[in-house]
């Protein structure tokens, strides 16, 4: 029983989010990076460029490259994961990378990369959405140009319920699953993978509630930039 | 107090009566920033101000380069930014033959360049025959965030002369993001730290003169 | 850690860290023996069985302890095991790529390991589960976020406060409740590099960047060596080895201070 009463097995309900809390701007080398902490995931995501593409033959002469690098540390998991990408991790870069690529201007930088490299270091469920959010708060923390921030979120169905960002248990245990990727301003699908079982109304209502979840975390993103330059208020 | 902060996405005009500028772009019939920056109206232009990012170079530029590799008639330089430049032989302040250049510049050297050609591809080209442009050999250079240039800088020059006129340092500016600085040991951390510190604060009102007091004025 | 040639030191820096050199002054003002603010934070990765994250000066890195089942090693049948990684993810400085752990990153990981087990910090006769079949196995991995100077010490620092606060799990297999990872004394190394004739501990990247050669020690609480490292292409004399490890066991008492607060 993952559901009762109306409730979650962590007390949420079904259309709550977890907590989140999101840094932007926190490592020295980087061109830009967010730290973000989503229910249990700790995730960092750091940026460098657009810089030149090499080797030369890997060059776009008409835009950037978006390079996106997904990776779990070995003692994110309960069991410790072995070093190095593995066929999961290649997906996500994957899928992360298209998603990215939608909102950014890279007619601007012809011939150049723009490497975003995420870093998993403690895993809970929904990392590659946590990864994405993160990206897109070091993208604009790196100041590339942007037609949106672009926002991750998921839903899925869980005891017949639809519920809002699941967590490992009800991934585990529940019926379907659905991860999206937005700009919230216009609401356009960056990403969206599914597993699981839905019927077409389920479907539906997972992506409406996941819509709403990604925009509620889009604010989050939103207010940890403009922090970052908040703290030499004057007069 | 602080001048508004927009973000990628955020609306910053109407298409209808405003001009897209630099960091904004037009979608519908309303303008937008691409940008994490400041925003400006000049007029009818919206612009939005960088916070953050990459040199862009732009033909006119003063840059300070570093060589990176040696051709026997040119040299690619390192000007901080996406794109290699080319400095060719001809384009030197010295008379050479063809594979002389390494007696003049070699890798690692330091030179100040103006920029002279950017093409569609970027491909980026300088220049040292012009005023500024020589080889560096002393002092130190430090990098800054391009975008905060302008603001190291100031209007008319106010935050230049006032960082000259208490440090006593030899400054001298590339829009590249990097500067050349030559004083007293002392001096120069000061101003280092005073140049650190306009750039954090690039974007907030009573910078001046909070760097005065800084600078013990 | 070497940097390539290009794109890295312009002869203006060169030329100015030479000249600071010679008045034994440091790039950003700190004495020859003066390491930089160390921040250390226990117990920060819930998954982990142990965990850390060290910052010295603007390095930052995470460690992370995970324990596993597995088999003894035929000489010693009756105690654990540990090894140790060292990953050197693109985001924490522009020149590291993603792949196979470099030399880099091999030897960094090798020398701390040294350090922890010819301590014996981690008591691994006391991780026998059944003799001959199972024993505990302990992985270190640490995982360095911003690349600032000297790894070498920030990672031996953080795999040795990761293990302070780690447990055995064993309730995730059934074999009781968690207990605390038996260790020692942990060791303490220091880290020098040499340039222009002036020898540093404790290198931020600049320092690092025009380093002839790389010297470590670790050291255990009595100031006893346990194990060292010269690293880079350039030399020590004999005296300037000898005396790099006085210095160090003088620094090593600070901030072995820090690692029993």
């Amino acid at each position: 029983m993952l559901i009762k009463d109306g409730k979650r097995v962590d007390g949420r309900k079904p259309d709550e989010l977890r907590p989140i809390k999101i840094e932007a701007g926190v490592l020295y080398r980087a061109d830009g990076s967010c730290y973000l902490e989503w229910g249990g995931n700790k995730i960092m995501a750091a940026v460098y460029g657009p810089r030149e593409a090499l080797p030369r033959h890997i060059q776009d002469p008409t835009k950037a490259l978006v390079n996106a690098r997904y990776n779990m540390a070995s003692f994110s998991v309960e069991e410790r994961k072995r070093p190095g990408p593995d066929r999961r991790s290649i997906e996500i870069s994957k899928v992360t990378s298209e998603a990215l690529e939608s909102v950014i201007f890279t007619e601007l930088f012809p011939r150049t990369v723009i490497d975003i490299s995420i870093e998993v270091l403690d895993a809970e469920a929904g990392t590659r959405c946590a990864g994405i959010t993160a990206a897109g708060v070091a993208l604009a923390d790196a100041g590339i140009p942007m037609r949106d921030i672009p926002v991750a979120c998921a839903a899925g169905k869980v005891d017949g319920t639809i519920v809002l960002d699941l967590t490992s248990e009800e991934d585990q245990e529940g019926e379907a699953d659905l991860p999206i990727a937005i700009a919230p301003r216009t609401e356009e699908i960056l990403l969206l993978q599914m597993d699981g079982h839905m019927s077409y109304k389920e479907f539906e209502e997972a992506l409406e509630l996941a819509i709403k979840g990604c925009k509620e975390i889009a604010k989050l993103q939103r207010k940890a930039l403009l922090n970052k330059y908040k703290t030499f208020e004057v007069g | 107090m602080m001048r508004k902060i927009v973000l990628p996405g955020s609306v910053v005009g109407n298409a209808k009566g405003k001009i897209a500028g630099k960091g904004v772009f037009k979608e519908g019939d309303k303008l937008y920033s691409s940008r994490l920056g400041i925003l400006e109206e000049k007029g009818k232009v919206v612009n939005v101000i960088p916070l953050s990012g990459v040199y862009d170079p732009n033909v006119g530029d003063t840059v300070i380069g570093v060589i990176q590799e040696v051709f026997k008639n040119a040299w690619i330089v390192d000007i901080n930014a996406p794109y290699p430049a080319l400095l060719n032989m001809e384009d030197a302040p010295w008379k050479m033959e063809y594979g002389e250049t390494a007696k003049y510049l070699k890798v690692g050297d330091v030179i100040v360049a103006l920029i002279k050609l950017v093409d569609e591809a970027r491909n980026v080209e300088i220049t040292m025959k012009g005023k500024p442009c020589r080889k560096i050999e002393d002092g130190i250079i430090i990098e800054v965030q391009p975008s905060k240039i302008p603001r190291i800088i100031g209007k008319n020059a106010s935050m230049l002369n006032i960082l000259k006129k208490y440090t006593q340092c030899w400054i001298f500016i590339g829009q590249n993001g990097r500067i050349w600085i030559k004083g007293e040991d002392e001096k120069v951390n000061l101003l280092i730290k005073a140049i650190r510190r306009i750039e954090k604060e690039a974007h907030t009102f009573g910078l001046t003169e909070r760097i005065i007091k800084m600078l013990g004025g | 850690m070497e940097i390539p040639e290009v794109k890295r030191l312009s002869a203006v820096k060169r030329d100015h860290l030479a000249r600071l050199a010679k008045e034994r002054k440091r790039p950003d003002g700190r004495k020859p023996d003066e390491y930089r603010p160390i921040k250390i934070e226990r117990n920060v990765i819930k998954k982990a069985e142990g965990s850390a994250r060290v910052k010295i000066g603007n390095t930052l890195v995470l460690a992370g302890i995970k324990l596993e089942i597995g088999e003894p090693y035929p000489d010693s049948p009756e105690e654990g095991a540990m090894t140790t990684y060292v990953e050197l993810p693109p985001l924490a400085s522009p020149e590291f790529e993603p792949g196979p752990p470099t030399p880099d990153a091999i030897e960094l990981a090798r020398v701390v390991d040294r350090g922890i087990r010819e301590s014996d910090y981690i008591k691994l006769d006391k991780l026998c589960i059944e003799p001959g079949e199972k024993v505990w196995i302990v992985f270190i991995d640490i995982h360095v976020l911003d690349y600032d100077g000297n790894l070498f010490d920030a990672c031996s620092l953080a795999a040795s406060a990761a293990l302070q606060n780690a447990i055995i799990p064993n309730e995730r297999y059934d074999l009781g409740e968690n207990q605390p990872l038996p260790v020692g004394s942990p060791p303490v190394s220091c880290t020098f590099v040499k340039y222009e004739d002036f020898i540093v501990i404790d290198p931020c990247l600049e320092e690092e960047e025009i380093a002839q050669a790389r010297f470590t020690v670790a050291l255990d609480k009595n100031g006893d060596i346990r194990a060292m490292q010269k690293g880079l292409k350039g030399s020590f004399t004999i005296d300037e080895i000898k005396n790099n490890i006085k210095r160090a066991q003088i620094q090593a008492k600070k901030i072995r201070k820090l690692l029993e607060e």
